[in-house]
């Protein structure tokens, strides 16, 4: 049994072992300062993904600020309050809209966001990946507020806390780690996400700043130079890819020293 | 806010309040009337009526399942977060029905503090963990005056010497006995009345255990406590009144000399001397 499941551990953990070793070999050759902050060019100028790095901050910074609260105010709601029908039917919506294909989410926003706007922007990006990460988060949430135990809750009721306060002074805090880390996975998530923004930011070559224009990303400009037919864009698309990997990674690393348990 | 206490206690006339208990001839802090209450459809107390008087301490006893803590969540309304519970009866405070309505139970809960089974410190430092009653009520009016009335309920409950170098590290890095005299001390920080304590030795060693015990005794010089025990032996030692409870019904209530030597009832002589439970 042991060497059994020990076997298909290594199976798993080496695929994917040698999946980042491939992105990493075969990105760091385009891989350079420059790269980093320019524009792209046109194929044989060189060029770089400065625009696409700063696009995808945006755009998670942007969904983080919506999805993290709606989320994390669900999953509150859900592990507080949802005992009765309203709560299950809310807990079966959100497992329902995780499983929603993220194309299906970004057809949604261009028809609410987009089409009424008229045009492509940050803001529309943003509201798509927000709409995955939502029930995302709020499951999590709603799991790590459950691991809560209800002496705590009780001992806080017991020196006269009133319930809100006791929600927001000793369970959220004693679940504090939980929730960010359910955060952070949700973050991880969405920024891996191509086909939600290829309705919604669309992707720029230029740097941009406004929420109502247009805006890069790691992912559409991966998806557009992995397409074309050009030696020169398959490489930066491969360096790209590097990149997006080591972002979602130091986001875990931030992410994990910020939320060490303290207590 | 308006002072419920003070307003109450003048409005309502003597006949709650003089009621003396047979034990000690103090006045009675809390009457229960008439209990009944009920877990959905299971009723878990039948028709208790109780005097618990002033500045001692009661233990209930009785084997598991018979009521006890029910009875004793119920002076402090903690059974209110139970879904489907249902009260009937009275609960006499200071004269006070404490179950009727516009009740302010935050207000209560101040004035009866509890300690639990198991203790439940706060994720967070030891001066925080005593420190939040105080500042959710608002109790104290500068840092200094906070910091006072920490260290006076570490020391009311037997703990500043131990904690006073370390106050502002994490409360679950405590020995178990240390936390639960930690849970006494957030209780005690709010100046209650009234002390419930849900068996607060059972999940401690002998060392730990005595410690609580002397602190009880100790505190009914302040405080009225009443404290729920499966261990005879500790109800013997700490408490002046007991009162002796199965499925659901008070069997008897004496002084507690009288209660483990020459007790009144059949049931509770069985249960004292072994024959059951």
């Amino acid at each position: 049994m042991t060497t059994l499941t020990a076997l298909c551990t290594l199976v798993a953990v080496g695929i994917l072992l040698i999946i980042l070793i491939y992105i990493a070999m075969q990105g760091i050759g385009s891989l350079s300062f420059r790269f980093l902050v320019d524009s792209p060019r046109p194929v044989g100028e060189g060029g770089g993904i400065g625009n696409a790095i700063a696009g995808t901050l945006v755009l998670l910074g942007l969904s983080a600020a919506i999805g993290l609260p709606f989320g994390i105010a669900v999953g509150v709601y859900l592990s507080e309050f949802g005992e009765g029908k309203f709560g299950s039917l809310v807990r079966f919506l959100t497992d329902t809209l995780t499983g929603i294909p993220s194309i299906v989410t970004g057809v949604f926003v261009y028809t609410i966001v987009v089409v009424p706007l008229k045009h492509f922007s940050a803001l529309a990006g943003g509201i798509a990946l927000a709409l995955i990460m939502i029930p995302i988060v709020a499951r999590t949430t709603e799991e790590m507020i459950r691991l809560v135990p209800q002496s705590l809750r009780e001992g806080a009721l017991a020196l006269g806390a009133p319930q809100w306060r006791t929600t927001l002074g000793v369970v959220i805090p004693a679940a504090a780690s939980g929730i960010a880390t359910g955060a952070m996975l949700a973050i991880a998530r969405i920024s891996g996400e191509t086909a939600p923004l290829l309705f919604t930011a669309f992707g720029s070559r230029f740097f941009s700043y406004y929420l109502d224009q247009p805006v890069a990303s790691l992912t559409v400009q991966i998806y557009n130079y992995a397409i074309s037919p050009y030696d020169e864009w398959h490489a930066q698309a491969w360096a790209a890819t590097l990149v997006l990997m080591t972002l979602i990674l130091s986001i875990n690393i931030i992410v994990r020293i910020f939320t060490r348990k303290r207590f | 806010m308006p002072t419920p206490t003070l307003t109450t206690r003048i409005a309502v006339p003597e006949r709650a309040g003089v009621s003396h208990s047979v034990a000690t001839g103090a006045s009675t802090k809390i009457a229960v009337r008439n209990l009944n209450f009920y877990y959905g459809k299971t009723q878990a107390l039948h028709d208790v009526s109780l005097e618990i008087p002033e500045r001692i301490v009661m233990a209930f006893i009785g084997p598991s399942g018979c009521g006890k803590s029910t009875l004793l969540r119920t002076l402090n309304r903690m059974n209110d977060v139970i879904p489907g519970t249902r009260v009937e009866g009275q609960v006499l405070m200071d004269g006070v029905d404490i179950y009727q309505p516009g009740t302010d139970v935050v207000d209560l809960r101040r004035k009866v503090g509890m300690v639990f089974q198991k203790s439940n410190p706060f994720p967070k430092t030891i001066f925080d963990n005593v420190a939040y009653g105080l500042r959710i009520n608002r109790l104290t009016a500068s840092k200094s005056e906070l910091a006072e009335r920490v260290e006076q309920a570490l020391n009311d409950a037997a703990l500043w010497s131990e904690v006073k170098d370390r106050l502002h590290t994490s409360a679950l890095s405590l020995s178990g006995g240390q936390q639960q005299r930690l849970c006494i001390a957030r209780a005690l920080a709010v100046r209650p009345e009234v002390v419930l304590m849900d068996e607060p030795a059972s999940a401690l060693d002998p060392i730990a255990t005595s410690k609580i015990e002397e602190l009880i005794v100790d505190l009914k010089q302040r405080y009225t406590i009443v404290i729920v025990t499966h261990n005879m032996q500790q109800a013997a030692r700490v408490s002046d009144t007991t009162a002796f409870f199965l499925l659901g019904k008070l069997i008897e209530v004496n002084s507690t000399e009288k209660m483990f030597t020459n007790p009144s009832e059949k049931l509770t002589e069985d249960y004292i001397t072994g024959r059951f439970g």
